[in-house]
């Protein structure tokens, strides 16, 4: 199938410091992937991994350093924003800071209508809001002349979700949708990308820390650490046999609701985001439990394992994967 | 069974608001009888607005308006003498804090004064509860202290700024446990931080556990992280305590609907079926539903649920549940 939106080796390059000490930080380093329609596309990672960045560059907020975005083989070429935000609508974290807590929230949808000219006067209007409101289980009378502050933060993602949908957009960028959304409600949003996805044949960029509900959710997933995707594929694989020391990491320090499947092992943290940022090398070096030589001075190249891209000196060359699963990662961030 | 430590009863805790003579009464912790031992980590979960964090308050004594305490008492049991806190005068109070009962609050990342170093904190800290003479031991103490933590001593020299979130989490905390309280207080430790962090926080809450031997009450809404470390959980919804139990038993023979939705709407790994959140959203603490304050989301609602609220039932000597479903020996539901 064709792809919806590629991103091709998208870097955002950050300088700080004064003239003569001038550092520079790579936020997204080369960052490569392709969604396709209808799929829900994870990418995961912890906070200042790049992410959000990456999330940034695509919806135009930041302007890349290099790398190209295309969305059906069409170049997005910056001041050139209208078809694009048509088509790829995007929601954020923080439901209440959203949307302006002065306003009622039934005049963002007003707008937006207006501003794509997606109805003809105020009857035609709440009709077509109404439609879309009842896409994520809500309608119009429960809402007109509300301020946030008068709905949960669940029911208010909800309408943000609703407010994206009605440019009916190809794609929906969610960036940490369900972070500040109570556990119990967390479900229902969710529920409502694989609805979306399997109903209106969309796509979903979901950008999340939490690799559970990913796991429910999505398709294929990415993880990214510290400005590179460090492993890529289908969830299945990503998730349930990870490959990347860090991805091993990840996968094991989620908290399981299961009272059997306790933490075993101990985490070590003493390390700064700064530090893995500026590191030569694979950028997990320094935690890394099976690190090498050359993982301080050379950077991985990206190996395909399978189906799954993953970046690390490991499984360079062939009989590789063997040797890692021989130093037997699993479980080995385990210091007694 | 070890020795009780703390325990309330009848605990009732509003907040009351008059603005312009119009009188609104927010029920945030309503009637909880609560018994916690020695030596355990006990876990309160609920929704946000479940009035957790005010349950928390009341425990550690900070009751202030207009947050009012209507009835029922929190019992300290300091070295087997049972003591109400309402009516400790502020120095008796102050004595206890810290020493006895310390508290992290929510949104601890916070708490450390942006332009004063980590030392000095930790010094304001030592000078306002250590007696004089002990002092430049107790700074060597809170040295080997951060050390013993796992933590880098490089800390004690930083500002808050220079630090990670984690990092910062991790400093109050120490903080906190510095004069091995009998009884810590943790208010969400763990929320708005990654998972690899978040790991090394709880590590290092149960290591003071372990270490101490003391009493660890932790509250968050992540039941991932209650399934980790609690040795006994509480449910809680609308003020109230509806369930409570081992934390293997809440998860695999709770009684109450809420627990069991709470529950079956956590992913796993390994299983993609369908997940459903509780239906409806929490109720307001300021006009609660009649009867039980679950009916109206509760798939299960009888005609008594919505006229009386049901009491709390021990199932057995260690599972205590509110719910009419239980108490008329319906049993457990599928």
């Amino acid at each position: 199938m064709e792809d919806l939106l590629r991103v091709e080796q998208l870097t955002k390059v950050y300088s700080f410091g004064s003239i003569t000490s001038r550092v520079q930080l790579l936020a997204a380093d080369n960052v490569s992937f392709a969604i396709k329609p209808g799929e829900i596309f994870v990418l995961a990672g912890e906070s200042g991994c790049g992410k959000t960045t990456t999330a940034k560059m695509i919806l135009g907020f930041e302007e890349p350093t290099s790398g190209t975005i295309v969305y059906k083989d069409r170049e997005k070429v910056k001041h050139e924003k209208v078809w694009f935000t048509e088509a790829v609508q995007a929601i954020f974290q923080d439901p209440f800071g959203t949307f302006n807590p002065l306003r009622t929230v039934d005049r963002y949808f007003f707008e937006t209508v207006q501003n794509y000219k997606l109805a003809q006067g105020e009857e035609a209007a709440i009709q077509f809001i109404d439609r879309t409101l009842r896409m994520v289980g809500l309608t119009y009378g429960e809402f007109a002349g509300k301020y946030p502050s008068e709905f949960s933060g669940g029911q208010l993602q909800r309408i943000s979700i609703a407010r994206a949908l009605l440019t009916s957009p190809t794609l929906l960028i969610a960036d940490e949708p369900v972070s500040m959304v109570d556990a119990s409600l967390r479900m229902s949003i969710v529920n409502l990308f694989n609805k979306l996805a399997a109903e209106l044949g969309m796509s979903v960029l979901y950008i999340t820390h939490d690799l559970a509900t990913a796991y429910y959710v999505c398709d294929r997933i990415a993880i990214m650490f510290r400005g590179n995707i460090v492993e890529m594929g289908g969830v299945e694989e990503v998730l349930m046999n990870p490959r990347h020391p860090y991805t091993q990491l990840l996968r094991e320090s989620i908290p399981q609701a299961d009272p059997a499947m306790r933490w075993k092992g101990r985490v070590n943290l003493n390390e700064t985001e700064e530090t893995e940022y500026l590191r030569q090398g694979c950028k997990f070096a320094g935690r890394c439990p099976a690190v090498m030589d050359r993982c301080i001075h050379e950077v991985p190249a990206d190996i395909h394992v399978g189906d799954v891209l993953v970046k690390c000196h490991l499984y360079a060359g062939n009989g590789a994967p063997e040797q890692a699963e021989k130093i037997g990662l699993h479980g080995s961030f385990s210091t007694p | 069974m070890n020795n009780i430590i703390l325990s309330t009863e009848q605990l009732k805790t509003f907040y009351v608001l008059e603005v312009r003579g119009d009188r609104k009464v927010v029920k945030a912790v309503n009637d909880v009888r609560l018994e916690i031992y020695e030596n355990e980590i006990y876990g309160i979960a609920g929704e946000s607005g479940c009035g957790k964090s005010t349950l928390l308050k009341a425990l550690a004594g900070v009751i202030e308006p207009p947050l009012r305490l209507i009835e029922g008492k929190v019992i300290y049991h300091v070295n087997g003498e049972a003591v109400d806190i309402s009516t400790l005068d502020a120095e008796a109070m102050r004595r206890l804090r810290w020493e006895y009962v310390s508290y992290v609050p929510q949104g601890s990342m916070s708490v450390l004064n942006p332009v004063r170093k980590v030392k000095d904190t930790y010094q304001d800290f030592i000078v306002s509860h250590v007696d004089s003479k002990s002092r430049d031991e107790a700074f060597t103490l809170a040295g080997e202290h951060i050390a013993a933590l796992g933590l880098p001593p490089q800390v004690m020299e930083a500002y808050p700024h220079q630090m990670s979130g984690g990092m910062r989490q991790r400093v109050t905390i120490a903080l906190a446990a510095l004069l091995k309280p009998n009884i810590i207080i943790a208010d969400e430790p763990t929320t708005a931080l990654d998972v690899v962090v978040q790991r090394g926080v709880v590590q290092l809450l149960v290591d003071i556990q372990q270490k101490l031997g003391n009493t660890i009450i932790l509250v968050t809404h992540d039941m991932g992280v209650h399934a980790n470390v609690a040795d006994r959980i509480g449910i809680m919804y609308a003020g109230k305590i509806v369930e409570e139990a081992p934390t293997e038993i809440i998860f695999s023979e709770s009684l109450h609907p809420y627990t069991q939705y709470l529950i079956n709407s956590l992913p796993r790994f390994g299983d993609k079926s369908t997940r459903e959140s509780v239906p409806g959203s929490p109720p307001s603490l300021i006009d609660l539903p009649s009867g039980c304050s679950f009916h109206p989301r509760c798939p299960f609602a009888m005609d008594i649920c919505r006229e009386e609220t049901p009491a709390t039932v021990a199932v057995n000597p260690h599972h205590k549940v509110a719910c009419w479903l239980t108490e008329e020996g319906y049993g457990r539901l599928a």
